[in-house]
């Protein structure tokens, strides 16, 4: 279980405005977390606390491929990012790296900054806490939980010896 | 039940007979690129988790063109790990400075892209190689991490959509137009997850550089990748460039299941400008008012290929840029740069007052070599104008094909080509003189 209170963005977000790329030279999070949606919102480096959740509309953490952009979420102390959709890649870089990610359209539609936020990351069920209402993220296919499970994709890889079958 | 290009070149990398939409496959592609950026994270990872050795190097494009030649001392070393990781690891294709270029010019040239490849880059614009009919996907660095444990990775497998194009447009309009206005029509996440693959009479006649900057920008669309069906221009190009042959039977079976069709209309298209802050924010360059240009950058892996060079060139001879306004070009690689300097094209450039930058992504992703102040404003032929992209998060950049950012670097500000006094043709137009041989045109 997870309780934390929003930070709340719109859609299209780009892993250009969540990490810059004259930071992407950088590869430690704590390091990258100080840059962290610096050219969005300069106030979350500085406020965000361990914990919080970002909310966002469709295809959050479009643009470049670049890790650092999710790497630098998870530095930040970030419990985990609801969206109405994520980009391809971002997507695979979260299940991959483990910063737990769900994608809920509900959510993204109802939720305000400031909100709280509780989640059940194993169910997806997802609760404001604030005005108690309850939503249900899609579930992920089969492979993917595994994934996400073992805290990311070579963790897996290290506890299925023979690959990922 | 049949399935869609794309399906089919999975299927075949998953050792499935079938594979359709929305399932998750674990494929083994035929290569891998990386960059200096994604793969020292990887690197990192592949160390952190106790590996030492690469599953198989010949599997491996390694490729430094982010922040070289080293912009600082840490950029340096970045360069100087992801070297040794490639010499300790006996990864042969390893392209150094001087020998290489901006990866998604330089793979297609070095004939290691074919139709029916399946490509997976640590990068969001691998998508470009899509151009020769291959699969081709950004992923992360812990992808790439996984790739050097295993050789193999999951996905999901994509619908697709054909994008299928229609009528004549304006004499001006190249390649990089008709993505920049599908993008503008469809919206910046209107494939989301999804393949765009290109069709249309029109685009048969295309040149693989044309389709190159349009597959490199299908990622700015949302999808995983773009993809144009082979065909007698993606031949010539595969045999020009040492590759092998393909299966033509095998892959032209397949195309005629897409998820979605949407039609474009580009009769009497003019070329188009993206605005800031989105690719998808396109407008016909007459409509883009006055927008005085403080530097234009032409080059890079979406329009830096040598026919991109010799537009700017056809403008840029005889004229001189304005003296508000810096023009910086940038060859997509050493062989580019080479043939435009056997063709005269950088004297040309040299005489009209453009710097020329090497081969590097530069101040594309606002790395090096010409990032832009506070309140600059560039036009560039470059994939994305995103807040802060190119330097400064109060900067502006608009985006546009070669030969409309040569002109504006005359003028000083964003003007369409026949503006220019005494211009009158296009070098390279794409509207068709004669029929190609095609056998694969979609009939939807
Ligand atoms: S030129 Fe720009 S878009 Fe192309 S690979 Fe380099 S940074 Fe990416």
């Amino acid at each position: 279980m997870i309780e934390g209170h929003v930070w709340k963005y719109g859609d299209n977000v780009d892993t250009d405005v969540i990490l810059p790329g004259r930071y992407v030279s950088l590869t430690n999070p704590a390091d990258l977390a100080q840059h962290c949606l610096e050219d969005l919102d300069a106030e979350f480096a500085q406020h965000v606390r361990p914990g919080d959740i970002i909310v966002a509309g469709s295809n959050f953490g479009c643009g470049s491929s670049r890790e650092m952009a999710p790497l630098a979420i998870q530095g930040s102390g970030i419990s985990c990012v609801i969206a109405a959709s994520f980009a391809p890649i971002f997507y695979r870089n979260a299940i991959n790296i483990g910063l737990p990610i769900l994608v809920t359209q509900q959510v993204a539609a109802e939720t305000k900054q400031g909100d709280i936020l509780n989640v059940d990351l194993l169910t997806g069920r997802v609760e404001n806490v604030l005005n108690r209402r309850i939503f249900q993220a899609e579930p992920f296919p089969l492979l993917l939980n595994d994934i996400i499970r073992s805290g990311g994709l070579l963790p897996y890889l290290t506890n299925n010896r023979q690959g990922l079958k | 039940m049949s399935m869609t290009l794309v399906e089919k070149i999975i299927a075949d990398h998953a050792n499935l007979a079938e594979v359709h939409a929305g399932e998750i496959v674990v494929v083994h592609p035929d290569l891998v690129l990386a960059n200096e950026l994604s793969g020292i994270l990887a690197i990192e990872t592949f160390f952190r988790h106790g590996r030492d050795h690469i599953f198989d190097p010949d599997q491996w494009v390694f490729v430094p063109d982010h922040f070289v030649p080293a912009r600082d001392i840490r950029a340096a070393n970045t360069a100087r790990r992801f070297r040794e990781f490639a010499y300790e690891n006996g990864i042969q294709k390893y392209y150094e400075l001087g020998r290489g270029g901006i990866e998604h010019v330089l793979l297609p040239q070095e004939g290691l892209i074919w139709p029916g490849a399946l490509v997976m880059g640590g990068d969001s614009h691998t998508c470009t190689y899509g151009a020769l009919g291959a699969f081709a996907i950004g992923v992360g660095s812990t992808d790439l991490a996984a790739l050097m444990v295993s050789g193999e990775l999951w996905l999901s497998v994509p619908e697709t959509v054909q994008i299928v194009y229609r009528g004549t447009p304006s004499p001006w309009v190249e390649g990089k137009d008709m993505i920049l206005y599908t993008l503008g029509q469809i919206g910046g996440d209107g494939a989301h997850g999804q393949v765009m693959e290109f069709h249309g009479a029109l685009l048969r006649t295309l040149s693989a550089a044309d389709r190159f900057t349009m597959c490199n920008m299908a990622v700015e669309g949302g999808a995983m990748t773009g993809i144009i069906p082979p065909d007698a221009v993606t031949q010539a190009y595969i045999v020009a460039h040492g590759n092998k042959y393909y299966d033509e039977k095998a892959l032209s079976t397949t195309y005629g299941n897409a998820h979605k069709i949407i039609d474009i209309d580009i009769t009497g298209l003019e070329p188009q400008v993206a605005q800031p802050f989105s690719p998808a924010n396109s407008v016909p360059v007459s409509a883009i008012g006055d927008v005085p240009l403080d530097q234009v950058m032409i080059g890079y892996c979406t329009n830096g290929r040598l026919e991109d060079l010799r537009r700017a060139a056809h403008i840029l001879a005889g004229r001189s840029v304005h003296p508000h306004t810096r023009l910086l070009i940038t060859p997509g690689s050493q062989q580019v740069y080479q043939q435009a300097s056997a063709e005269g094209l950088l004297d040309i450039f040299l005489a009209a007052g453009a710097m020329i930058s090497p081969p590097s992504c530069g101040a594309c992703l606002g790395g090096h070599l010409g990032v832009l102040g506070a309140g600059e404003t560039a036009l560039s032929t470059t994939n994305r104008n995103f807040v802060g992209r190119v330097g400064d998060v109060k900067s502006r950049v608009y985006l546009s094909n070669p030969t409309v950012a040569a002109a504006s670097a005359v003028a000083g500000r964003i003007i369409a080509p026949q503006e220019l006094p005494g211009l009158v043709s296009h070098p390279q137009q794409v509207i068709p003189t004669t029929e190609l041989w095609s056998p694969l045109e979609v009939t939807a």
